[in-house]
């Protein structure tokens, strides 16, 4: 079904993260396509230039160049991008850290998940909800979700 | 040797139609491109064999009426957590069934085929929405949005606030506050 196709982005650094999330993604009922970045500034450089934005971002904290807290207020502050969905996906489960980035403007905090399957359940809930918030009329300035 | 084509798309989509129809040995008219009425409903043999070979030409029947009926459950939804106070007696199973004219059942099945979840976490979903409304905007105690959400009790609320967001009512309100605050 058309409608339920989603375009995700995900930024990260670690190579074996990348791989593992993408794996995940096929695991799920959702279709989608998955673009991948390795640091912040080339994934603000790829939404600045693109005409068709994703409806999902997950954003990994710690990156060189460019960290995810850095992308996400960029993306709060770009009339072009600011109703994005963002979603934090770190390994950080510091309260501070995660109430930080809700405040300044995410959606969704995933806390890296230590085995592959809950990795997967992890992503399954993000995409359902996400799917839900983007065809259901609910309202998207309270879209929080901690995972 | 090399031959040049031009096509008329119409005509080349009509023909495809009245042969894919033709062969299915069923009576209908081609009211207008993407519109076929069929007099007799088909089987769900005919409807798969009628998929695969449109199909093979790039052409894809629309589920629409499911679409369309998803849509009218969830808008009775909303219409039941928003606006109707005398639902707060009927289960959400009867509400829907009454009020859209078919089984429960059916309903129930549908949704879950076109939007991967159920009626059942929908409806919490829409209720812990606006239950985040409430405190965002209203500033409700969580004592009055459990009753006028129709929870048995606070920390029904607050337990499937939990679950749905994974975060606790008050922790949301403090991070929508500071949001606020920042804007």
């Amino acid at each position: 079904m058309n409608t339920n196709f989603m375009h995700i982005v995900l930024a990260d650094d670690d190579e074996d993260d990348r791989l593992l999330f993408s794996e995940a993604i096929e695991e799920t009922k959702v279709e989608s396509k998955l673009s991948l970045f390795h640091d912040g500034q080339q994934l603000m450089d790829y939404l600045h230039s693109t005409n068709s934005l994703p409806q999902l971002i997950f954003l990994d904290l710690n990156m060189p160049i460019k960290n995810g807290m850095q992308c996400l207020k960029e993306i709060r502050n770009c009339p072009k991008l600011k109703d994005l969905c963002v979603a934090i996906y770190s390994t950080s489960s510091s309260e501070f850290d995660i109430e930080e980035t809700f405040i300044n403007g995410a959606n969704i905090y995933i806390n890296k998940p230590n085995n592959f399957t809950e990795l997967c359940n992890a992503i399954e809930k993000v995409l359902q909800m996400n799917w839900q918030y983007h065809t259901s009329s609910l309202n998207k300035d309270n879209f929080l979700l901690r995972i | 040797m090399k031959i040049y084509l031009k096509f008329d798309f119409n005509k080349t989509c009509k023909k495809v139609l009245e042969d894919c129809f033709n062969q299915l040995g069923v009576t209908y008219t081609i009211s207008g491109l993407g519109e076929v009425d069929i007099e007799n409903p088909l089987n769900a043999e005919q409807l798969e064999w009628l998929q695969t070979t449109l199909n093979s030409y790039g052409i894809n029947i629309i589920d629409d009426e499911k679409s369309a009926l998803v849509q009218r459950i969830k808008d009775t939804i909303t219409e039941m957590i928003y606006l109707d106070e005398k639902a707060k007696l009927y289960k959400v199973s009867t509400y829907l069934s009454d009020k859209l004219n078919y089984s429960y059942n059916h309903l129930s099945n549908v949704f879950s085929e076109t939007t991967y979840s159920s009626i059942e976490n929908f409806v919490i979903l829409k209720k812990i929405d606006y239950a985040k409304t409430l405190i965002a905007e209203n500033n409700l105690t969580l004592t009055e949005i459990a009753f006028r959400l129709n929870y048995s009790s606070v920390a029904h609320l607050s337990g499937q606030f939990k679950k749905t967001t994974g975060l606790t009512p008050s922790v949301f309100q403090r991070i929508i506050m500071k949001r606020k605050e920042l804007s």
